[in-house]
């Protein structure tokens, strides 16, 4: 379990400011707790949680503070990473964080009325939103702020030898990925000013989680990411097991890495595939999509279902490998080779390729960091942190491969980390099942796993067990913890209160996607429009976990 | 009957309607409204192995405007609900309206306070394909389904006349 510092509201910002210091200057997560129907622990009704990583990456801590009255000051002129994170705090549970820039909805729209995430919001109390947010008031601070139009003393704007044209990018479109907005002002094909909406995906996974029991929430942690689902059943199940306190097998754990990097593969190519038919080469669409293709064949087999596969279990996973999985999977890495080499045949020497992406969508490591932007996004500004090296789980010290790092940040570094990614994940599945250890796939602990179907039909301890599991729920014990591996986008964590009961107090996830969506107002300013499609592509944004 | 002799003429005699119906079942122009993990199945559907143009609807048209059968693929939120009608209402008729999956047909299980409960509370649709996300096999269906009524003519244009959604009245 994390171990969780306490601070009082009052000296909060200079708290972070000293850890920040200290070299806590990796902001992960901001969330809030509503303890109102969980009254034996807390101090008061709110508490806000701060998460933060240390400069080494090797380890966090969690910062908690009860809320007297519902404002506190805001964390933005430390990380910018926190000013959307502020935001959706506010959003959900209507705490004021003063000083803020802009303190306004994020997920839920703007004719909202309450607090989601509040206990006393009831879960389905649907609310319609009849207008879109023309985002004007939005566009015109940001243009003001930028200097790009000044205020005359009428109140009107004046552009400043600026023939400005207003256009919105999304959300209805395949290069925005079906959910985000971007509002751009134009100044010919440059970008002067960005500001980007999302929420049009929002659809009330935390709030959901506080009615299912945790093995009743592993099919929704597939819909986060659902480019690659296994990883997210992963982070969410190690998450409760390390709260258990259990340790699943030897196989298990070499399993997991196995489908992990397999669903690594599985989103990089199609991020790959999507991002060079966004520069307009389609060809690289069949051969990157079609390996895909077989990926689905082969976890239909395992797991039954081709993208929201469920397949991991508080305690292990629904079933072992089935015979002749090993020589599947060799056809299935053939082929992903075959898909790779084929699309860098055609891109790697292609100029229109590298004029396309080179010093585009720059972003530098500096503020990559301080935007809290992970995975291979972070590591092609040429910061080297990978969850799988810097904090170590189910052994992945044991194998043997690189980390890919960029040098620029560009969209070029960003594609091509993830090229490089494809490659050395292969290592690692190669590397799995050369030596996979025998034994059992769930651990054995009748509170926490279903007994064998012999056991359900044939005795009464086994059915009373099945029964109980099943409507009560694995019995987590009460606390708070913070667990996160390195999924495909970065580090995706889970931040789980429990109360004791089957059923999770609060679940916040700490999404990669969110903070990365973040940065990407600044750095399309500046660009050229057909280039801020490209950055958006590269940064593999994904609107199941950026929103939720 | 000799095609290339130019002293015979062809002539092919049908009702108006059915030729019409031919028409429109052999080039319907998809309109995707992707949100979520529904639209990476129809990438699916679009690539090669399964290969939607093998049964004539393969220009993908992003414009409403271009476009005769919106295939809504994808949770569809509060939020995003208005902006669905907005589509909807660009594309001129006639025009079909396909639901793919879970979410656009009900809701699906996100049954709370940000997902609408099936697109229909907001535009009429003509066909539901279940499935969380359905098979790219099932989406092929519906379109199969969808190209054999039009070719019998069974759409009437005017079948969505008394559909009244939530965001109609305002």
């Amino acid at each position: 379990m994390s171990e969780i510092i306490k601070a009082t509201s009052i000296e909060l910002h200079s708290f972070i400011k000293t850890k920040y210091e200290e070299g806590f200057n990796y902001l992960l997560d901001i969330t809030a707790i509503d303890y109102s129907e969980y009254v034996t622990a807390n101090e008061e009704q709110f508490a806000l949680v701060y998460i933060l990583r240390h400069e080494s990456f090797k380890e966090h801590i969690v910062i908690k503070t009860y809320l007297k009255k519902l404002e506190i000051e805001t964390i933005t002129d430390i990380f910018r990473g926190a000013d959307w994170l502020e935001r959706e705090v506010y959003d959900q549970y209507g705490i004021i964080f003063k000083k803020h820039p802009n303190l306004r909805r994020i997920l839920n729209h703007k004719e909202f009325v309450g607090h989601p995430l509040r206990k006393s919001y009831p879960i389905t109390k649907g609310q319609l939103l009849h207008e879109v947010d023309d985002l004007i008031e939005e566009m015109n601070n940001r243009l003001l702020s930028k200097n790009v139009v000044c205020k005359l003393e009428s109140g009107t704007f004046s552009d400043c030898n600026k023939d400005l044209m207003f256009l919105n990018l999304g959300p209805s479109h395949p290069a925005s990925h079906g959910t985000i907005r971007t509002y751009v002002a134009l100044d010919g094909e440059t970008i002067e000013c960005a500001v980007s909406e999302i929420g049009y995906l929002h659809r009330g996974f935390e709030k959901s989680c506080e009615n299912h029991t945790y093995n009743q929430i592993i099919p929704y942690t597939d819909r986060l990411n659902y480019c690659s689902a296994i990883s997210n059943n992963i982070s969410f199940v190690k998450t409760v097991e390390e709260m258990l306190g259990v340790e699943i097998s030897e196989r298990a754990q070499a399993i997991r890495v196995m489908l992990l990097e397999l669903s690594r593969i599985e989103d990089h190519v199609v991020c790959l595939a999507a991002v060079l038919v966004d520069m307009g080469g389609l060809t690289n669409y069949w051969y990157m999509y079609n390996p895909r293709e077989d990926i689905y064949d082969l976890l239909s087999k395992l797991t039954g279902a081709r993208l929201t596969n469920s397949y991991m279990r508080v305690g292990g996973m629904t079933n072992d490998l089935y015979e002749g999985f090993e020589e599947d999977l060799k056809e299935v890495i053939k082929k992903v080779k075959y898909g790779v080499e084929q699309t860098l045949s055609l891109i790697k020497h292609n100029r229109i390729f590298h004029d396309r992406t080179q010093n585009v969508g720059v972003i530098s490591a500096e503020n990559a960091l301080n935007y809290a932007m992970t995975g291979p996004n972070l590591r092609a500004c040429g910061v080297a942190f990978d969850m799988r090296k810097d904090a170590p789980y189910y052994g992945y010290e044991k194998y043997e491969f690189d980390v890919v790092v960029g040098s620029v940040g560009d969209v070029y570094d960003r594609v091509m980390v993830r090229f490089g990614e494809i490659d050395e994940s292969i290592k690692i599945i190669e590397q799995v099942m050369q030596n996979l250890p025998e034994g059992e796939v769930c651990v054995k602990d009748n509170s926490i796993t279903l007994p064998k179907k012999e056991a359900v039909y044939t005795t009464i301890e086994g059915a009373m067990n099945q029964f109980k599991l099943t409507f009560e729920g694995v019995k987590v014990p009460i606390g708070e913890h913070y667990g996160s591996i390195e999924a495909t986008n970065g580090e995706l964590g889970f931040f789980i209160v429990s109360d004791g009961s089957g059923i999770p107090y609060k679940v916040k996830v700490k999404a990669p996607s969110f903070t990365a969506m973040s940065a990407y107002p600044e750095m399309v300013e500046g660009a050229q429009l057909a280039d801020a499609i490209l950055t958006l592509g590269s940064l593999n944004i994904i609107a199941g976990e950026m929103d939720r | 009957m000799e095609l290339n002799s130019p002293s015979l003429e062809v002539a092919i005699t049908t009702k108006l309607d059915e030729a019409i119906g031919w028409a429109r079942e052999s080039s319907l122009w998809p309109m995707i409204f992707g949100t979520a993990c529904c639209a990476i199945e129809f990438m699916s559907v679009a690539a090669s192995k399964y290969d939607i143009s093998r049964f004539g609807a393969e220009v993908v048209r992003f414009s409403p405007r271009q476009a005769d059968l919106l295939i809504v693929a994808g949770t569809i939120t509060y939020k995003q609900a208005p902006i669905l009608k907005q589509i909807y209402e660009q594309m001129s008729e006639p025009k079909w309206v396909i639901s793919m999956g879970a979410c656009a047909c009900s809701g699906g299980f996100y049954d709370n306070y940000t997902t609408l409960q099936g697109i229909d509370e907001i535009i009429p649709v003509d066909l539901y394909v279940g499935g969380c996300p359905p098979r790219p096999e099932a989406l092929i269906d519906a379109l199969l389904k969808l190209q054999n009524d039009l070719r019998t003519n069974k759409y009437n244009p005017n079948r969505h006349e008394g559909f009244k959604g939530r965001l109609d009245n305002v």
